[in-house]
């Protein structure tokens, strides 16, 4: 089993048995289908694979053939079908055939499952990447500033000096900024 | 990038097993691969009754958010509500695939085959706003409230249900900052604004009593005095007056919860459910 991010790690330790019976695969199986999985762009942020996003969660090769599990970003993804339909079609393309594709809801993906070379991709593309995700105990206090308090830097320029023009952009994930510097609309991810 | 320049292409192309994107293709299931038995000690049938309470909250809300979409005052307001409605909608499929798993019935026929009678949502969530003020002080009340609720639900014994609560928490965490500071744009705004948002509270306001009712069901209830604190930390950067006064009485005992609604509930129904009834065989 290969974890899509070290905070499943606690969940693979029992999978692990099942590398012996990988379709005669063994490990190359698990490699190959790993690699077919994580190499599925994201529909909305095509620039990103499903592994730099996070969504990515686990790929088991067993008896049962191939699983793997994805997670929403958001309740109301409409993206997660696609997904499930192309990480499905790719692995057929590597030659597997018993696929099943599993969502996990717990624990809620948040932006910090963002990958570092998915953070870089973004920038790239010209979307500023999240800043870390508020950390939440108990009540969530309210925000009241319509201006917001963390601006992302301009992924064109760099400047700091960047204004909110709304909170969401042409996907939940995203918001709308411009630059105050060089004067370029951008979108960022939004820190979640 | 994909394979797929065109992305009409992939809707029409034959998915393995026959499925095409345009007609559907299988994986349609929001809790697929989820282990959706019942924990020992969990009452299934109140499990699912509150679960279809609190997803038809969900459905019901988001399509009056979706009737905004095209008139709303601008683009980025429209993208903000119908992301908002889009998250919730997220929540009623989760909400109503769990109740509906242990009913014996897919999240579908539970939205489009029950008659209004058969619907548990509370009745601000069928309120139709009657301006932008109403839309966002609907959104503050609902939010505040949820954002609550779905906090105690997180540590909820079904661990199902649990996993949604925590799920959609970011998401009402956002909803509500985004209903709050319009609350006090407007509050704190022109005369007329602040004129037009506390005529909207005040409207509102003898819906919000059967938010904090208690349910049979119920598997965690929110303390009216918190949301309230919340509410009155925005009402007071937006110069408004938190409403008093009557509220929405229950009908011969009955609420929403129980199953009456207002007015405005067919008018809703009849939208959202005319398409699947006439056509009561097709898949999407």
């Amino acid at each position: 089993m290969v974890t899509g991010f070290p905070a499943d790690a606690g969940a693979s330790a029992a999978a692990d048995e099942s590398l012996d019976t990988s379709e005669g695969l063994g490990a190359d199986g698990q490699d190959a289908a790993y690699a077919a999985a994580a190499g599925t762009p994201d529909p909305e942020l095509p620039m990103l694979t499903i592994a730099d996003l996070g969504i990515l969660r686990s790929v088991d090769v067993g008896a049962e053939g191939v699983v793997v599990t994805i997670t929403p970003t958001y309740s109301g993804c409409p993206a997660m079908r696609e997904i499930g339909a192309d990480v499905r079609r790719r692995l057929v393309a590597a030659g597997f055939d018993r696929i099943t594709v599993k969502t996990q809801l717990a624990p809620p993906w948040s932006t910090d499952w963002i990958t570092d070379g998915g953070r870089r991709k973004l920038a790239e593309a010209g979307i500023a990447p999240p800043s870390p995700a508020p950390r939440r105990s108990g009540p969530v206090p309210v925000k009241l500033s319509t201006v917001p308090a963390d601006s992302p830097r301009c992924p064109r320029c760099g400047s700091a000096s960047t204004r909110e023009t709304a909170r969401f952009s042409a996907t939940a994930c995203k918001s709308l900024h411009r630059c105050e510097a060089c004067g370029e609309p951008f979108e960022a991810v939004k820190a979640l | 990038m994909t394979e797929h320049d065109n992305p009409y292409d992939l809707l029409a192309e034959d998915q393995d097993g026959g499925h095409r994107w345009a007609f559907g293709t299988g994986f349609t299931d929001p809790l697929a691969g989820i282990d959706t038995s019942v924990p020992p000690g969990v009452d299934g049938a109140a499990l699912a009754r509150y679960c279809l309470a609190l997803g038809d909250d969900a459905l019901i809300y988001s399509h009056r958010l979706q009737e905004w979409l095209t008139r709303m005052p601008e683009l980025e307001e429209e993208t903000a509500i119908a992301n908002i409605a889009l998250d919730l909608l997220g929540q009623a499929r989760m909400l109503l695939a769990r109740a509906g798993g242990i009913l014996g019935q897919s999240e579908d026929q539970l939205a489009f085959f029950r008659s209004e009678s058969e619907f548990r949502n509370v009745r601000l969530a069928e309120h139709a706003d009657r301006d932008f003020a109403e839309l966002v002080g609907r959104l503050l009340i609902f939010s505040s409230w949820r954002l609550a609720l779905f906090g105690l639900l997180s540590s909820a014994q079904d661990p199902v249900l649990a996993a949604i609560a925590a799920k959609g928490t970011n998401e009402l965490a956002y909803h509500r900052d985004y209903a709050a500071q319009w609350v006090i744009r407007l509050g704190d705004g022109t005369e007329l604004s602040h004129a037009r948002m506390q005529a909207a509270l005040d409207a509102l306001w003898p819906l919000t009593a059967e938010l904090f009712l208690p349910d049979g069901d119920e598997l965690a209830s929110v303390d009216r005095g918190s949301v309230d604190t919340v509410l009155d930390i925005v009402l007071a950067a937006a110069g408004l007056a938190r409403p008093g006064g009557a509220t929405l009485g229950a009908v011969s005992g009955r609420t929403g919860r129980d199953g009456v609604h207002t007015e405005a509930m067919g008018y809703i129904l009849a939208e959202l459910q005319s398409v699947a009834r006439a056509h009561p065989d097709a898949t999407w």
